[in-house]
């Protein structure tokens, strides 16, 4: 039988992992988005095991929500990488420093 | 042991390998591509504890659509090699946090005792059971606002990408229809009365 604190151990160092995909890859835009992902996957893993195993099905309409949001966030920073990229040439974080005083 | 716990721990040790590749791929298009295969363990990993709506809805959704749109972009922007700068002066304090929070984590979660209660118990759904309906009761009831907001937020989504997206090129020819629609007869036919040229007969 899967115990609860297996699926909120699991979130955990999916939080972590994507924290420190973060960290990692500070040049990176989309090294950077996908690590979001990850921690948005992170929640919703919490989400559903809560919701699995205090039978409350109202957990995963939140996961529902969450996915959403997610897909919006990640289109609207696709799109605004590309035009990014239209720009400069470049997606390296440490080329944008326009607004650098 | 049983069958479900070794599903349960063969999907994580795939699911923390591919996370972990995703941060660590050189190469951008692999690192989506085990993003993809994140999602997908992820979404069996949800059939397992029987969230079989939202598991299809991840695959459908975030592997058919969303993923396939990073992909799209990251070789849309044709970036052969990253340069991965600060990956070797931030490892040491990145991983040790990442370390630290799991730990405690573990120290929380699993050291108490408190979600191994009987307050927390799994139990497993009949066969007639569905799932998508019991949400869809739950989403198109109680929650009907939200759900119309979520449906905004993606309207926004939708309009910001194509604004910011959208190039406009002078070179191309075009019609311009609120031109078109607004001339009249008047504006494009002349009549001409010209004299007869024979007389007749």
């Amino acid at each position: 039988m899967i115990a609860l604190t297996d699926y909120l151990m699991l979130g955990v160092i999916l939080f972590c992992i994507g924290m420190a995909g973060i960290f990692l890859n500070r040049k990176n835009v989309i090294t950077m988005l996908m690590s979001i992902e990850l921690i948005l996957l992170s929640v919703n893993f919490n989400f559903i095991a809560f919701s699995r195993f205090l039978n409350d099905s109202v957990g995963q309409v939140f996961v529902f929500f969450i996915l959403t949001v997610a897909a919006a966030e990640s289109a609207i920073g696709l799109a605004i990488l590309v035009v990014l990229f239209r720009q400069r040439r470049t997606i390296n974080v440490t080329d944008f420093n326009t607004l650098k005083g | 042991m049983g069958f479900e716990k070794y599903m349960f721990y063969l999907f994580s040790c795939t699911l923390i390998f591919s996370a972990v590749r995703v941060i660590t791929a050189r190469n951008s298009v692999h690192a989506v591509l085990f993003l993809v295969l994140t999602f997908f363990t992820s979404a069996a990993l949800w059939l397992l504890i029987e969230a079989e709506f939202l598991a299809i809805t991840m695959v459908l959704v975030y592997v058919g659509a969303v993923m396939v749109l990073f992909l799209f972009v990251v070789m849309m922007l044709d970036i052969n090699v990253i340069t991965r700068g600060g990956l070797i002066k931030y490892l040491p304090v990145g991983s040790a946090v990442a370390t630290v929070i799991v730990i405690e984590m573990m120290l929380v979660v699993t050291g108490s005792g408190y979600f191994n209660s009987a307050k927390y118990r799994f139990i497993p759904h009949t066969t007639d059971y569905s799932n998508a309906e019991e949400l869809g009761s739950i989403l198109y009831t109680f929650y009907v606002y939200p759900f119309e907001i979520a449906s905004i937020i993606l309207l926004v989504a939708i309009i910001a990408a194509i604004s910011l997206t959208l190039r406009r090129r002078l070179d191309t020819k075009s019609q311009n229809l609120n031109q078109q629609i607004q001339f009249s007869k008047s504006n494009r036919v002349q009549l001409i009365k010209l004299a007869a040229e024979r007389e007749p007969s």
